[in-house]
């Protein structure tokens, strides 16, 4: 048995437009995903922002009500049998909310270890051994409002995991971070499939899927458009090339008309400083260095580079399509 | 027993929580101030003593019930800032338990609006209150406090799905001064008001706070605030399933 499913799993929302003539419209936030995740597997949901990713974990969590479809986490329905899911799972989501600002660490902990059934002839021992694994053992007693954004999230994995729970849903949980706290995160969410964890992690880092997840899933505008181990999706894009031109001030109309010459795959731009990186995909055995830059004709272009494709080319390619 | 735990510790958090908020501690020890100020200023004109202890025990519950009535709906309102109101309902325990002692929290505080109003009467405006049944005035006090808990809760439940519903808690606030007699008598109020009163916990509430102060028989009010109290609480526990799954179709947990 899985420990996670989805199948064909959907969720619409219902927004309004308008002040005095209001008019409803649904949005799909997911449109019909399917995939497992087995037993201590670290499984990476990977996609840009309003891809679809929070809303599938908050109806794998019990949040949300699907509006198509069906979940089940350790075998149970996530909408028939919510009460049992929760006492299984665990929940973290990344930034600074979802902490009592006014209540120091401990007492966090020790609210939401009521509110988790945990038992309390229990609960000392077992509080006081995760502010030790995530690092906050001598400053449990002050107020959170007084922690870093790094210690209110180690506080967040502390208490989603407070009542031992076999399946941790994470959301974005380095979100925010600077690289040392990002990385400590990261150290503590490999050491959960180390204790016999299922951990479903959400991330917009391509890098951090790569380093952590033993598969991913890469979602786009709702839809699972790849699924297979980091080096599965490498290898989809493995061929072709990349062409980097540095660009001042690159208007829209540009990037549509590289976008459109035969043989691009993909195209993107990194802002860098005052330059504009445009990163260009294109499909094996095609040079398109002198047709890009016949289209940004009226840029200051700067240096020009050609590359194989990175794992995080081969995301943007996923999700630009 | 869990269950009693939970309520307790939850209750001791969410009133430390409570007193550690510089503005809402502010606004507890200032405001029953002011509502006794105005109540003795105006019945000092009837110049009767026992008007003015009547006054006096009147504006010390309206303190309670406007620590109560606003702040239920604002906790909510906190609890989605705050991001943890997605965290509570995601727990296992029923969503009630977890309420419940917030807004028992709230009332609480009440408390301490009613003896720091009784305690401005005497000495700043020498309203001597001399308590007749000292027990039974402590027990209707107790039992006004969770009848209270109990609206509040009933406010809270749907303040969860409808999130402009905080604003109805400060709707409520005046209103329920006047419908359940805190500063007039109920028999001066319009024949069509008093059956609206008489399902309202704090008109029972202020009857057996004022009879056991003044000697009258209290148990009668207090037996009907408590009553009522526990209807709320019923209503309230068996609602919050309903609300709680309109909320999670409706997707509105996540928003402020």
């Amino acid at each position: 048995m899985a420990a996670i499913e989805a199948e064909e799993l959907r969720r619409t929302y219902k927004t309004h437009t308008g002040t005095l003539r209001r008019k409803a419209k649904e949005i799909e936030a997911v449109r019909g995903i399917s995939f497992a995740v087995e037993p201590g597997e670290l499984f990476g949901l990977l996609g840009p922002n309003g891809a679809g990713k929070t809303t599938t974990i908050k109806m794998l969590i019990t949040l949300l009500i699907p509006t198509g479809g069906s979940a089940r986490v350790l075998g149970l329905d996530v909408v028939r049998q919510a009460r049992e899911v929760r006492k299984r799972i665990g929940y973290v989501f990344g930034g600074e909310r979802g902490v009592y600002e006014r209540l120091s660490g401990y007492d966090n902990l020790r609210y939401f270890a009521e509110l988790y059934g945990v038992p309390a002839r229990e609960q000392k021992a077992r509080i006081e051994g995760l502010l030790e694994l995530v690092g906050l053992k001598d400053r449990e007693h002050e107020r959170a409002e007084g922690y870093s954004r790094g210690m209110k999230q180690r506080l967040h994995v502390a208490r989603g995991l407070l009542h031992d729970p076999e399946v941790l849903f994470l959301d974005e949980p380095t979100i925010g971070l600077d690289p040392v706290g990002a990385r400590e995160i990261r150290a503590t969410i490999a050491s959960l499939t180390d204790a016999g964890k299922t951990v479903l992690l959400t991330t917009h880092y391509m890098f951090e899927a790569d380093a952590l997840c033993d598969r991913i899933a890469v979602i786009s505008k709702g839809n699972i458009v790849a699924e297979g181990t980091p080096l599965d999706l490498k290898r989809g894009v493995g061929h072709g090339t990349v062409v980097e031109v540095e660009v001042f001030g690159i208007a829209g109309e540009a990037v549509e008309r590289v976008r459109g010459l035969g043989g691009v795959v993909a195209v993107a731009v990194e802002e860098r400083e005052q330059a504009q990186v445009l990163v260009v995909q294109t499909e094996p055995d095609v040079e398109l260095t002198q047709a890009i830059l016949a289209h940004l004709d009226g840029s200051d272009v700067g240096r020009i580079s050609r590359r194989d494709p990175t794992l995080e080319d081969a995301y943007v390619a996923l999700v630009s399509e | 027993m869990s269950s009693l735990r939970l309520v307790l510790v939850s209750w001791w958090l969410q009133f430390k929580m409570i007193m550690r908020s510089p503005f809402d501690g502010f606004g507890n020890v200032i405001y029953p101030l002011f509502f006794a100020t105005t109540a003795f200023f105006v019945f000092r004109a009837g110049d009767s003593p026992r008007t003015l202890i009547y006054a006096s025990l009147g504006a010390a519950v309206m303190g309670m019930w406007s620590s109560v009535s606003t702040s239920a709906g604002s906790a909510m309102q906190r609890e989605r800032w705050w991001g943890t109101l997605e965290l509570l309902v995601s727990a296992p325990r029923h969503f009630s338990l977890i309420l419940l002692p917030s807004t028992l929290g709230l009332a609480t505080v009440g408390i301490y609006n009613l003896v720091a109003t009784l305690l401005w009467g005497r000495f700043a405006f020498g309203i001597d209150l001399t308590i007749e049944h000292p027990l039974l005035f402590a027990l209707s006090i107790g039992g006004t406090v969770l009848s209270f808990a109990g609206l509040g809760f009933l406010f809270a439940v749907s303040f969860v799905r409808f999130r402009a519903a905080w604003v109805l808690g400060n709707f409520f606030e005046y209103p329920v001064w006047l419908i359940c007699g805190f500063l007039v008598p109920l028999a001066l109020l319009p024949t069509w008001v008093h059956p609206i009163a008489w399902v309202l916990a704090p008109t029972w509430g202020m009857n057996a706070i004022r009879e056991s102060a003044l000697g009258g028989t209290p148990l009668p009010d207090l037996l009907a605030c408590l009553g009522l109290g526990l209807a709320y609480i019923g209503v309230g526990v068996m609602v919050t399933d309903r609300v709680l799954r309109a909320a999670r179709v409706s997707g509105s947990l996540s928003l402020t």
